[in-house]
């Protein structure tokens, strides 16, 4: 499978999909 | 007036906005514009130039400004340093997130990025064979950054006030 960090896009889609997961994780352990 | 406060909330988030903007635009510099430009200035010869010039003046200014961004963010976070970094405190968390993942970044600067671009651009020596390898890890640890910075800015953003109410309800 390729690296999605050798694309740019890869690396702006990876950095989103991040943020969105992160976003929930925190939320959820927030509880609200 | 609160002159301690002043200082402590007003310049320093100031002047962690400042070098911030500066550590994260260099940031996307490379990845957006010079990445792309030394490759098709491979293809005609004429890369010498941003090597030699550009990339080190740039990279002078990102690695200090990253270590600038830092210290500012953690004079803030003050007396609440813990708290943020071992979500110690409910409304801690979000920054909390956000300060880890600008710790990582400021490590892949100073350790990843840092020593290997000293060897790709030839301010130490280095063979072919480790300049290949330094260009592959300095390569993938810009683009982590790349990667970190937008769930990072979230966080930052969402941390405080009205933002961290609308984003996480405390």
């Amino acid at each position: 499978m390729k690296n999605p960090l050798d694309s740019l896009w890869g690396t702006v889609i990876s950095g989103l999909v991040l943020t969105v997961i992160l976003y929930w994780v925190v939320k959820l352990a927030l509880g609200s | 007036m609160d002159w301690g406060a002043f200082i402590h909330y007003g310049l320093m988030r100031w002047l962690h906005i400042l070098a911030g903007v500066m550590w994260i635009g260099l940031l996307y510099y490379f990845n957006f514009v010079q990445v792309a430009a030394l490759k098709a200035a491979a293809t005609d010869n004429t890369g010498a130039g941003i090597t030699k010039h550009v990339a080190p003046r740039a990279l002078l200014f990102f690695r200090w400004a990253a270590l600038v961004t830092w210290l500012a963010g953690a004079t803030i976070l003050g007396a609440h340093f813990f708290d943020a970094f071992f979500f110690l405190q409910k409304v801690y968390v979000p920054i909390g997130v956000g300060a880890w993942l600008g710790t990582i970044m400021l490590f892949n600067v100073w350790v990843l990025i840092w020593p290997n671009q000293k060897k790709i651009l030839g301010i130490v020596q280095a063979s072919d064979e480790e300049k290949a390898k330094a260009r592959r890890v300095a390569f993938l640890a810009s683009r982590t950054n790349t990667m970190l910075s937008l769930p990072m800015l979230f966080f930052m953003i969402a941390s405080g006030g009205v933002f961290r109410t609308s984003f996480f309800g405390i």
